[in-house]
């Protein structure tokens, strides 16, 4: 049975469920886009009209309050009635209201054009495809946010932008790259990939999956939207360091309300991974089975389903500071201002591995099947990711080692710290000896994934100084920081997500990339890369500050340098976007397993099957066993013919 | 095997050299001026020497394999099953956890050197407020100034406060760094080593301003360090 099969058997809606009038009205009243955006103006007018009666009835003056009926009409009611239009509670409300629900059809699942990529779909590809296009394109917008201060600071002075746009393009670029690209990315990377790496259907709660990605755009637009508030974007760096951002215009408010729509997508996206991983695994397929990409997603779910709620708990207070008057962080009032760092960087930093693990993943699945040899020592490769994840809860405090904190928690915090190179450098050093005496196919996501192993080395390293107290006292909140965290989500997510989608995308679109391009791309990228962030560590030893539009003469023509590169490396995307849209609508057909990779999806056809797996494969060895003679990771029925198939 | 060892071992003294050139051409940190910078940089260069080892080894092994095994696109053949080795998983994991020890310990004993008072610590006050820092004498009478003067090889304690929101204390040539904060009292210690004018330099975002909160700093001798106190008196 083949994915063209499928579709005929599914692409007719089941003719007692067709809605009973025209296509007009479907369009209007029917689940989707066009329902979204009428249902959550709705919701905006129903929060206003709750926060103006409450107002009124307690005789509160004025009774318009802007900032309120923005952050209960704009950003609490609005959204929950978008994703009502939208659909995405359909099932849930028939359900809950008594009514029938509808029987499963699975006409909610799969795409058979492109409109199908734009409505609740509960296929785990399609929003596996769904998260990764949404997030390049915040990817493009954050970096032409980028591109903007980069102008800028192109020059010691003020000549663009006035210092409160500066300031909103930072934090904007920061806060848009992590939460709407480098975190969801992977997670759209993961939705794709791991349920066919387990020789499961689909996820385990897909209507859930659904809703967990539509979250994600509100979060975005809610960012961008803030530009747009009365006093410019949220200011305050991606950071919001309390009580800066309790005085900060209207502006603010959009990144303390974001930040809940983009956190509660990656909670209910890591638990969704989780029951997945630890029930849907295919019979056979033991934990010591998993590919390590699994692996590697299910320690992040982990981290991210224990982290998230503090950064959630974080922007409320600030929130409650800056709406209702609360003392949280105000020190005048009893309030504590480090508390905020501390609740900030309890999920801040383990956010920094939620961006790495993933890409830990990744790489070792591309560079085992480019190398055609196993892993090496695949056990203490999922060991020490979990050994991160447990440490990675105890270093916090090495963000707050120039901020005031009690002094005995420095050293501990720097000893911890400093002992996460120890699982990390395991992972490099295995890398490494998969490539030992291996045949190396260098394509594309290899490129990527070699020039990640070696980004990522000099991201950890700089790591190293600033892990070390009295090295980080000099070279804390200066640009040696930024381009430490470059070296790590630029050489270190960033690659591994290139690395991944050039891995994956004949199995997404069926269809092949143009290898001569990637090539292009990752060379335009390296170089521009490194041209632009490498001389960022000397200017920030030398006396550079970040997060400053102005800075010492010395720095200007480093700046220079830096600026015209990363334009550079702005302009390498479009190589990328040329490449896979190109690809995508006219590449040639991709085989099944143009990698002869082993694990489970490459095993399926290329874009794989509706329900993934026409029959359910048994897992009888490791993930990795390349050069094993007779070895296999799952065996597989030959597909059935098509007179077969029950209707 | 023994010849690829040489061969890898080799382009990683090549790349060794040309990273330890970039590291020691270029003046990457600041001309010390303080006695707590003096140490930071001892460690500074420690780590410096770990780093070049590390990533010397690391790109020698990716460039080699890169170089050695590559195979072209049609060749479908496995390479050897090598699943790993108990013992080189043993050494790569004590090395580097044995490396950061001796850092971490190296580390905790000069943040400890640098956090000590002293006999006589000489007190100064900055005060962070948007968009510029003012400076206190208690020692001296108390007067205020908007430049930061001190006097060189005195151990000196600046006690840092701030009256709005989170700033931060920084004299990129004295190395060290603090956050002034809103109702918390922080310090460090300097002890100038030579005399001559720098820049204070506000490292925490703070504002509108914060690109442009900078104060002068100037180290002069104990006798024009006492001639300036009596005119800031008078």
């Amino acid at each position: 049975m083949t994915a063209t099969q499928h579709e005929t058997t599914h692409t007719e809606y089941p003719a007692h469920f067709e809605p009973p009038h025209g296509s007009a009205w479907r369009l209007v009243f029917g689940p989707g886009l066009v329902r979204g955006v009428w249902v959550g103006a709705l919701g905006f007018v129903v929060g206003m009209l709750v926060v103006l009666f409450c107002r009124y009835w307690w005789n509160w003056d004025p009774v318009w309050k802007t900032d309120i009926v923005l952050v209960i009409g704009g950003m609490v009611t609005a959204p929950i009635f978008f994703l009502g239009g939208l659909g995405a509670f359909d099932y849930w409300l028939y359900y809950i209201s008594g009514r029938p629900t509808r029987p499963e059809d699975h006409s909610g699942h799969g795409a058979r054009s492109w409109r199908d990529y734009f409505r609740v779909n509960t296929d785990h590809k399609v929003i596996g495809v769904q998260y990764l296009v949404t997030t390049f394109v915040f990817f493009v917008l954050g970096g032409l946010a980028a591109m903007f201060f980069r102008a800028e600071l192109a020059q010691p002075g003020l000549q663009f932008v006035d210092s409160q746009t500066f300031n909103g393009l930072v934090s904007v670029h920061a806060t848009l790259m992590i939460f709407l690209f480098i975190i969801p990315a992977f997670a759209g990377l993961a939705n794709f990939a791991v349920p066919l790496m387990l020789g499961a259907p689909d996820m385990a709660f897909p209507r859930l999956n659904a809703l967990s990605y539509w979250l994600l755009p509100i979060a975005g637009v809610m960012f961008l939207a803030s530009f747009a508030a009365p006093g410019g974007a949220f200011a305050s760096g991606w950071t919001g360091y309390a009580p800066l951002a309790e005085g900060q215009p209207l502006g603010q408010t959009f990144f303390n309300m974001g930040v809940q729509w983009a956190g509660a997508s990656s909670i209910l996206t890591a638990l969704n991974f989780l029951v997945t991983i630890i029930t849907m695994r295919a019979p056979g397929m033991t934990f010591w089975r998993m590919p390590l990409l699994v692996w590697a997603n299910f320690t992040t779910s982990l981290l991210v389903v224990i982290a998230t709620p503090f950064i959630a708990g974080s922007q409320f207070f600030v929130l409650f500071d800056r709406i209702m008057h609360t003392d949280f962080f105000i020190p005048k009032g009893g309030g504590y201002v480090l508390g905020y760092q501390h609740i900030f960087w309890f999920y801040s930093h383990p956010a920094v591995y939620i961006m790495m693990l993933p890409g830990f993943g990744i790489v070792s699945e591309v560079i085992s099947s480019m190398s055609r040899k196993p892993i090496f020592g695949y056990r203490l490769m999922a060991l020490s990711l979990m050994g991160i994840l447990v440490l990675g809860f105890s270093v916090w405090a090495h963000h707050m080692f120039v901020a005031g904190m009690a002094d005995w928690l420095r050293v501990p915090m720097m000893v911890t710290t400093l002992l996460i190179a120890v699982p990390t450098g395991i992972k490099v050093f295995s890398w490494l000896a998969t490539l030992w005496r291996g045949r190396i196919h260098l394509t594309t996501p290899m490129l990527f994934a070699l020039g990640f192993v070696t980004m990522f080395v000099i991201g950890g390293l700089s790591g190293i100084y600033l892990g070390s107290v009295p090295i980080d006292i000099h070279a804390s909140d200066t640009y040696f920081v930024v381009a430490h965290i470059h070296y790590v989500l630029f050489g270190g997510s960033v690659f591994t997500i290139y690395a991944g989608v050039y891995y994956w995308f004949p199995k997404m679109t069926g269809r092949m990339y143009s290898e001569r391009l990637g090539k292009w791309h990752f060379w335009l990228t390296f170089v521009s890369f490194n041209v632009t962030f490498f001389p960022m560590h000397y200017v920030g030893l030398r006396g550079m500050p970040r997060r400053v539009f102005d800075y010492d003469a010395a720095f200007g023509d480093l700046n220079f340098v830096i600026s015209v590169a990363s334009f550079a490396l702005g302009a390498s995307f479009v190589v990328f976007a040329y490449n896979m849209i190109v690809s995508w609508v006219r590449g040639p057909v991709a085989d099944a397993n143009p990698w002869h990779a082993r694990t489970l999806e490459w095993q399926v056809s290329s874009p794989p099957p509706i329900f993934n797996f026409d029959e359910i494969p048994q897992v009888v060895g490791g993930p990795y066993e390349y050069g094993v003679p007779g070895a296999r990771h799952a065996v597989m029925s030959p597909a059935r013919e098509a007179e077969e198939v029950p209707a | 095997m023994r010849k690829a060892l040489v061969q890898v071992v080799a382009i990683g003294v090549v790349i060794g050299v040309l990273v330890t050139l970039v590291a020691v051409l270029f003046q990457w940190l600041p001309h010390s001026a303080t006695v707590q910078f003096d140490r930071i940089q001892d460690i500074y260069w420690f780590a410096t020497i770990m780093s070049i080892v590390i990533f010397s080894l690391v790109a020698a092994v990716v460039l080699f394999a890169v170089w050695k095994w590559r195979v072209p696109p049609d060749d479908d053949r496995d390479g050897p099953p090598i699943h790993g080795n108990t013992s080189l998983e043993i050494v790569w994991t004590a090395i580097p956890a044995f490396l950061v020890i001796v850092l971490g310990i190296v580390s905790a004993i000069v943040l400890s050197e640098n956090g000590k008072a002293g006999d006589n610590p000489y007190h100064v006050m900055a005060i962070g407020q948007q968009f510029a820092w003012k400076f206190q004498y208690p020692d001296s009478g108390g007067f205020t100034s908007g430049e930061l003067v001190l006097p060189v090889d005195r151990q000196t304690q600046v006690e840092l406060s701030s009256v709005d929101v989170i700033h931060s204390f920084w004299v990129p040539q004295w190395g060290q760094k603090q956050d002034a904060v809103p109702g918390i009292a922080t310090s460090i210690f300097v002890t100038p080593t030579r005399t001559g004018e720098f820049a204070v330099v506000c490292t925490e975002l703070c504002g509108l301003g914060h690109a442009t909160m900078r104060a002068k700093a100037r180290v002069v001798s104990q006798a024009d360090f006492d001639a300036w106190t009596k005119e800031q008196k008078a």
